[in-house]
Formats: C-alpha cells, sequence, structure tokens
C-alpha cells in the first residue's frame, strides 16, 4: 500500500463566528482557495442537525476538504474541520481534535472560547484565532487566552460585519493584532 | 512555564489523587481535563498545576469538587429526541423476543436518560420485562439519579424532547410535580438499580441485552478508550446492542471489528456472534 506523505502540524487556525457567519465564512473560504498547509477549525454556532448542510455547501462553493468533527479525529494541513451541533470542538493534541458535552459557555454548545483556549494550550504561539460577526460575546475570553499564550489574534472589522457584537467584544480585550475586512483575511492567512 | 514542566507537574497531581484517593485520571483526554484543571487553577489564584497538589491531598472538599466536574453531569430527559425515536421503532422489536431484558446504562449521572428508558419500555409493554442498571463513579450525582427529583423549570425543555422522541402522551403522567421540582413515580424507580461503577477501574457487568454509553468515551484518550469500549462489549450478551454517541467514533478502536453497525448515523452497533 502506498504510503501518503502526511506533513506534522506546525500552526493551527481557529475562527469562530455566529450570526451573519455563515456567508462570512464562505467569502473568506473561496477567497483562500485550497492550498493552504494548517488546518482550519472553525466553531459556528448552530442548530443542531444544521451542520450537515452548512459542511457540504462550504465544502462545495470552496473546493476545499470540509468534514465535520467527530471525537479523536486527525488533524491533517489542508482541511477544514467543523464543530458539530451540540458539542464543544478542541484541539486535542498536535495531531488530534477531540469533543466534549461540558456545560454551554456564553449560552453556546460549541462555544468559540472552548476552541481557542484549547488551542492556545496546545499550539501556544502558532495559533491564529479569528473573531467573524455575532451577536455575542464568545470568543472574547479565547483570545485572551491566544494572545498570553502568543498567538495571534484577529478581528472582521466591526463596519464590516452583519452583525458587530462579538468582533466588538474581541477588539475591546485588546489582544487584537490586526482589524480587517473580510477580503483582506484571507490574504492575512495567506502570509508564510 | 514550558510545556515540560507543564506536563511533569500533571503527572505529579495525577499520581498524586492516585495514591491519596484511588481516582485514576491518567488516560483521561487531555483537553477536557485542562479545561477542568485550568478552572481549579483560576478558583485557587495559582498558575501553576502543581499547586493544586497540596490543596487536593489535604482538603477533601476541594477534591470532591474536581471529582464531581471529572465526571461530567450535563444531561436532560430524550437527549438527542430522534436517537430515541430510533430505539423505540427500530432496537425495541428486538429487545421484545427476549423474555427477560437487561439494560445498562454506563455513566448515567444525575439519571434521566435511565427515567427516559423506562417510560419508553412502559409505553412499549416491555417495562415489567427489564431490569436497568444505571451507574457512575459520582456518589453526588447517583444521589439525584436515586430521588428521581428534578428542576421544574427543566420541565418544558424534557417535555418537548419527549414528544420529539415520538412520546404518547405528556411526562406529567410519569412525574408529580411539587415546590419548585418534579419526581418521576416510584413505579419507573423500581425497575432501575442505581450503583456506583467506575469504568476506568472496575469490571464487565454480565450478558447485558442492551448497553448505553453516550458521551462518556469522549472524554477518555484513545488507550482508555479502547479498553473501556472491550469491557462495554464483554458486557453484552452475543447480539447485544451498544449505543454510543452520535459524534463518538469506534473507527479508530481496536475492537472496532466485534461489533457490526445497525445505525450509522445514530451510533448503534450489535456485538457479532
Amino acid at each position: 500500500m502506498p504510503v501518503k506523505e502526511v506533513s506534522p502540524v506546525e500552526r493551527i487556525v481557529v475562527i469562530g463566528a455566529s450570526a451573519g457567519g455563515f456567508s462570512a465564512l464562505q467569502t473568506i473560504f473561496s477567497e483562500l482557495g485550497s492550498k493552504f498547509n494548517f488546518p482550519i477549525l472553525v466553531c459556528k454556532h448552530l442548530g443542531i442537525g444544521d451542520e450537515k448542510g452548512l459542511v457540504d455547501v462550504l465544502a462545495k462553493r470552496t473546493g476545499t476538504t470540509v468534514l465535520l468533527s467527530q471525537d479523536k479525529l486527525p488533524m491533517h494541513n489542508g482541511c477544514i474541520y467543523m464543530a458539530p451541533g451540540n458539542y464543544h470542538l478542541q484541539v486535542e493534541s498536535r495531531e488530534m481534535l477531540s469533543l466534549s458535552v461540558d456545560e454551554r459557555v456564553c449560552h453556546s454548545r460549541p462555544a468559540i472560547d472552548v476552541l481557542f483556549e484549547s488551542a492556545a494550550e496546545v499550539f501556544g504561539e502558532n495559533v491564529t484565532a479569528i473573531v467573524l460577526t455575532g451577536a455575542t460575546s464568545d470568543g472574547a475570553a479565547g483570545v485572551r487566552a491566544v494572545k498570553e499564550a502568543g498567538g495571534k489574534v484577529v478581528a472582521q472589522s466591526p463596519e464590516s460585519a452583519e452583525v458587530k457584537i462579538m468582533p466588538k467584544a474581541a477588539i475591546e480585550t485588546g489582544c487584537t493584532d490586526a482589524i480587517l475586512d473580510l477580503a483582506d483575511i484571507a490574504s492575512y492567512l495567506r502570509q508564510p | 512555564m514550558t510545556e515540560t514542566y507543564q506536563d511533569l507537574e500533571l503527572q505529579l497531581l495525577l499520581d498524586a489523587v492516585k495514591a491519596r484517593y484511588g481516582y485514576d485520571f491518567a488516560h483521561y483526554a487531555r483537553a477536557s481535563m485542562m479545561r477542568r484543571i485550568r478552572k481549579h487553577m483560576s478558583a485557587a489564584k495559582t498558575d501553576k498545576i502543581s499547586d493544586l497538589i497540596p490543596l487536593f491531598i489535604h482538603d477533601e472538599a476541594v477534591f470532591a469538587h474536581f471529582v464531581k466536574d471529572m465526571s461530567v453531569t450535563v444531561t436532560e430527559m430524550f437527549r438527542d429526541p430522534d436517537f430515541f425515536q430510533t430505539l423505540r421503532k427500530n432496537i425495541i422489536p428486538l429487545l421484545k423476543t427476549f423474555p427477560f431484558i437487561k439494560i445498562w446504562h454506563a455513566g448515567c449521572a444525575t439519571g434521566q436518560e435511565a427515567y427516559s428508558m423506562a417510560i419508553l419500555l412502559d409505553e412499549e409493554n416491555l417495562l415489567d420485562r427489564c431490569q436497568i442498571y444505571a451507574t457512575d463513579f459520582n456518589e453526588n450525582s447517583l444521589k439525584i439519579a436515586r430521588s428521581g427529583i428534578y428542576p421544574d423549570a427543566e420541565l418544558p425543555l424534557y417535555e418537548d424532547n419527549y414528544s420529539k422522541s415520538g412520546g404518547y402522551t405528556s411526562l406529567e403522567n410519569y412525574c408529580s410535580r411539587r415546590y419548585d421540582s418534579i419526581k418521576f413515580n416510584g413505579r419507573l424507580s423500581e425497575h432501575i438499580t442505581f450503583a456506583n461503577h467506575n469504568l476506568v477501574s472496575d469490571g464487565v457487568f454480565g450478558e447485558m441485552n442492551l448497553v448505553l454509553c453516550r458521551n462518556v468515551l469522549i472524554y477518555f484518550n484513545n488507550v482508555l478508550q479502547n479498553r473501556v469500549l472491550k469491557l462495554l462489549i464483554d458486557s453484552l450478551r452475543s447480539r447485544g446492542i451498544l449505543c454510543l454517541g452520535r459524534r463518538e467514533n469506534i473507527q479508530f478502536s481496536e475492537s472496532s471489528d466485534l461489533l457490526e453497525t445497525v445505525d450509522r448515523h445514530q451510533r448503534i452497533f450489535r456485538k457479532k456472534v
């Protein structure tokens, strides 16, 4: 059997999105294309059962491998992993993601804070966290954890966001390295 | 703090806990465990994992709180209603062929899933032929489970789940309301045995027709997942049914070839002959 060469995961990108996030994610992923050399983990607040449609549409529109996360799924560079409804998505190790059914955070499961904090725990400075449109303050605690661990924090510019509350809450932590429009987030990610 | 020291400190903490109290968390999944440890570090206002060691070994109340955190108590009646609907439609007919039916809820937390099962079995005229075992390692949760008393405020969610799961009447027919609580009828609990059992350290349950262990394995690492999955399978009689959580996985496990899939979507498996 031919052995496929799998490159180790050096850095990781985590994205939090809520209200208005579906179209924002499509814009970023269409712009980014399929040639990126890191895993992207996405926590998008959604109802249970909505996730399958989200995964299918994103995969189709962007030409990228988009997977609905399962517990202990190995992570690979160049793939996008979506949080399933009613579970928190976490970075378990440098090779693997995991799920939990812990209490809701900011009324949400999956919660952006949980994803960001676990990414900071494992990848330290090699994390880029992105907060997109949304109507909650979920993600604010998470960007603090990412910043403390030495990672990079990007917020969508509130004026370009469908709902400003979530990116604003992230910016108010004082932890953001960049505040960008959607189109510029993809080019930011393409930087080595 | 360098990563090496953090690993060492975590190791020391878990060793201390095991030596002092006998609980072995060594093979718990890292991310969820670190979340709990960070929470306790923040409550103790410390930035070192090892600072928790004296706290945990000298203060039983603090440690009891940690154990409570480590045993996830998040559950509800008829959680994932479509799972219970599948159970009612496709699994109950299989169970009906047996004269006596043994069911094990492994990791039952505060017991709502066991009561849900009892109600479902009652509606399918099977309850009198069933013995339900519901186990957890958290004595606090078991106390609530045995009482069958839950906050009244949960009832709308429970009713909604029950109705979506294909329930025939109303949950109010199975419980009494008093003050701010609901209490499930004694007729249901007559068929449920709540017991302390630790999946990490205790042994198999014999000859079960149905084992439910939903969203428990996600808190274990691959080593422990393998071991516990084997324990669950060993507790089933031939062709017995195993139900896991919706996003749980057996494909990376050594024991997966002992099972065949009954419902891929709902994660329902059958032990091969």
